[in-house]
């Protein structure tokens, strides 16, 4: 049996999409679910088909009125959340549970996506775990988390949801999502698809956007660079300062209409009698929208930097293996001169310390430390190793 | 001595010495009275609690005769129809009625204050004093007034002082007189020390110069000090790393202070300073202290269960990386 229309953005899950297809029919639904799978694998895309397969009469065609409404965003018993912030916090998710209670307006199914669960504070999951316990008849909570690992998720949320793996993409499956739908050549399209690591949105972005592959370029090169101590810091000022630039450019434009649509709200440039009165009360609203704004661009500019961590770890287990000899694909096939030149150079050991290095300064920025010093760290010890 | 001007405004944002200046002012009226007239009558009021009945009665003259000082604080809250009535008197001020009108110079309230000047009434600043040397400069004047020997108001003895009350004038200026008073005038080193122990203002970044250096010594104590009157570990840690890094950039590079300072986006102070302090540094031992510091960065935001312990910890292993720590290792 084929799965039907909406799930065709689903890359290389061919069980996720039968199972889906299947429970939208009414075979093994169930009132909450858990998509996990790494990033880029297409957890919030099979989410947000499954609501609409759900929501569609025709169990997902991908053309009707009501799968189109969900897909774009715009069904009225489809709510998607999207954490913009570091965490989810428990006075919004009180909110969503408000929300999903209600019968459903239109469609057959209230459904509440909840993107990036594991953003979830912890006493925000368990308001949530009231909700998922003890689900109102036709509600359906559907969430996405990289896995089911206790760190991410609580156990006891996952223990009342169906699990539904997502895998990562295989390289193939995805340059040729990029072949058919944004008409890259073959070659391109296998590079960008080896280079974003599985992540089916990274493959996009590099094959579509010069900035992004000009970023990938420059962290790429910075293995070579890294000649004395003061390339060392040189280096780290480049990379957190472009991580600062993509973040900055991902919402400036959104934090400065969000502003301005807020103190429109609130009546700022009123004139007359009482005009100034009502303004003195909205500055700690604006405060409250600035505090949200940065918390989004700290996420930004940490997922930016991110990125970057893992294509450089990715070049040194590139060389890694090319030393070794071994058969695998390489992830950077654009660099694989420079990658065997370092296999040559350096021994295997050292390359592994250097991975090592990579991986312990993304652990140290998720604990909180100032990126900028734990990136000056980790260059002082890839120059060092 | 010239006539005592009706009007004076004292602009500046700093509360003590508008507070004074407004003293001063009621002292030189005082002063400008013939012998055997009355002390004159002085009233004062904050600019938000002033009303048209209160300025009248801040305006006219007592039953009993003689001088009237009015004084309006926070002038800068006067609100605006106020104002007016304040400038129209003020071109016309009463023959024996004395009014001080302090304005903290900020733009809120700026027509009084503007207006005023356009009068051409007589004009006191008071504003906030930021600047080291303008500081020691206000304590060695306060240790002359308060009647100090010349040599006890010296520039080292103001820098002491300084550095055991902190920065707050109003302090500041009760230390002098008390000094002053505990000692007959003859200040010396020793005697500040005797009755100001300690250090008021201590903050990451003396302790991570003295770690820099490789003092260990100097560097432990001046943490505890920092952790005594309350400096958050986070931001020493900052300091630290900060300070290894400007040396690590600097240690790397050649050229002149200035021009170094444009391409590190530092300042040229920092650079010469970090010029000095690289001397006793190696490459493989600015690069070691870095990711002391990147770990410490992780144990002060809660990596660590003593935040003061993983500080010290961190201090002792760069002091020996330098090469002068090696000196003295403990």
């Amino acid at each position: 049996m084929t799965a039907p229309g909406v799930f065709d953005e689903l890359v290389g899950q061919d069980e996720a999409r039968r199972i889906l297809a299947e429970a939208a029919r009414g075979t093994g639904m169930t009132h909450a679910w858990l998509f996990t799978g790494p990033p880029g694998s297409g957890r919030s895309t099979a989410a947000v088909a499954f609501a609409a397969a759900l929501q569609c009469p025709e169990g997902g065609c991908g053309a009707c009125h009501t799968c189109r409404t969900v897909l774009g965003g715009t069904h009225p018993d489809v709510t998607r959340v999207i954490p913009e912030g570091l965490s989810l916090g428990v006075d919004q998710v009180r909110g969503l549970i408000l929300e999903a209670g209600r019968v459903p307006n239109a469609g057959r199914w209230q459904v509440l996506i909840m993107e990036d669960a594991d953003r979830l504070t912890e006493a925000a999951a368990n308001a949530l775990l009231k909700a998922v316990e003890e689900p109102p008849a036709r509600t359906v909570f559907l969430l996405c988390a990289p896995s089911t690992n206790p760190a991410e998720i609580s156990v006891t949320i996952r223990s009342r949801c169906r699990v539904m793996g997502l895998r990562q993409p295989p390289a193939g499956a995805i340059a040729d999502l990029l072949v058919t739908r944004d008409g890259l050549d073959r070659r391109e399209a296998e590079l960008y698809a080896a280079a974003a690591q599985g992540h089916v949105g990274r493959a996009r972005r590099l094959a579509t956007d010069p900035q992004a592959r000009a970023k990938r370029h420059d962290v790429l090169q910075i293995p070579r660079r890294l000649t004395g101590l003061g390339a060392c810091f040189t280096a780290a000022v480049e990379l957190i300062e472009a991580a600062e630039a993509e973040a900055a450019g991902t919402y400036t434009d959104q934090s400065a209409a969000e502003k301005e649509a807020l103190e429109t709200a609130l009546g700022k440039g009123g004139t007359g009698k009482g005009a100034s009165k009502a303004a003195r009360g909205s500055a700690s609203a604006l405060k409250e929208l600035e505090k949200r704004q940065k918390t989004r661009d700290t996420r930004a500019q940490r997922d930016s930097l991110d990125r970057a961590l893992v294509d450089l770890a990715a070049f040194y287990r590139d060389a890694l293996a090319a030393g070794f000899g071994a058969r695998v694909n390489p992830i950077h096939p654009d660099m694989a001169e420079t990658t065997r030149a370092a296999a040559a150079r350096l021994s295997a050991e050292s390359l592994l310390r250097r991975i090592d290095a990579i991986l312990e300064c993304r652990k140290a920025i998720e604990a909180n430390v100032r990126p900028r010093i734990a990136v000056e760290a980790m260059m002082t010890r890839l120059w060092q190793s | 001595m010239a006539a005592l001007e009706p009007i004076r405004l004292i602009l500046g944002d700093d509360e003590f010495l508008a507070e004074r200046a407004a003293a001063d002012y009621v002292r030189a009226v005082r002063a400008s009275l013939p012998e055997g007239e009355p002390a004159p009558a002085v009233n004062r009021i904050s600019g938000n609690d002033l009303n048209t009945g209160a300025f009248a009665e801040l305006t006219s003259p007592t039953l009993f005769g003689g001088a009237v000082v009015g004084v309006i604080e926070s002038g800068q809250d006067v609100d605006k129809d106020l104002a007016a009535a304040v400038l129209a008197y003020a071109e016309q001020p009463a023959p024996g009625i004395y009014l001080a009108v302090c304005h903290n110079g900020g733009n809120k309230g700026k027509g009084l204050s503007e207006g005023l000047k356009k009068l051409d009434v007589e004009v006191v600043r008071v504003p906030k004093i930021k600047r080291q040397p303008d500081r020691v400069a206000f304590v060695r004047g306060e240790l002359r007034d308060a009647g100090a020997s010349p040599r006890s108001a010296s520039a080292e003895i103001a820098d002491t002082i300084i550095q055991a009350v902190g920065s707050d004038l109003r302090e500041l200026a009760s230390a002098c007189a008390q000094l002053v008073a505990d000692t007959d005038g003859k200040i010396t080193q020793e005697s500040v020390a005797k009755y100001y122990s300690g250090r008021a203002e201590v903050s990451g970044f003396t302790v991570a110069d003295a770690t820099i250096a490789g003092d260990t010594a100097e560097a432990l104590g001046a943490l505890r000090w920092a952790v005594q009157v309350g400096v958050d570990p986070v931001p020493i840690a900052d300091a630290l790393a900060m300070a290894v890094r400007n040396l690590s950039r600097v240690a790397a590079e050649r050229g002149g202070a200035a021009q170094l300072a444009g391409q590190l986006g530092m300042a040229p102070w920092q650079v010469e300073k970090a010029r000095k302090q690289a001397r006793n540094w190696t490459a493989d031992a600015l690069a070691e202290a870095m990711r002391v510091c990147a770990r410490l960065n992780g144990e002060v935001k809660g990596g660590a269960d003593d935040r003061g312990w993983a500080l010290e910890h961190a201090i002792l292993q760069i002091t020996r990386l330098s090469a002068a720590g090696k000196g003295s290792r403990v």
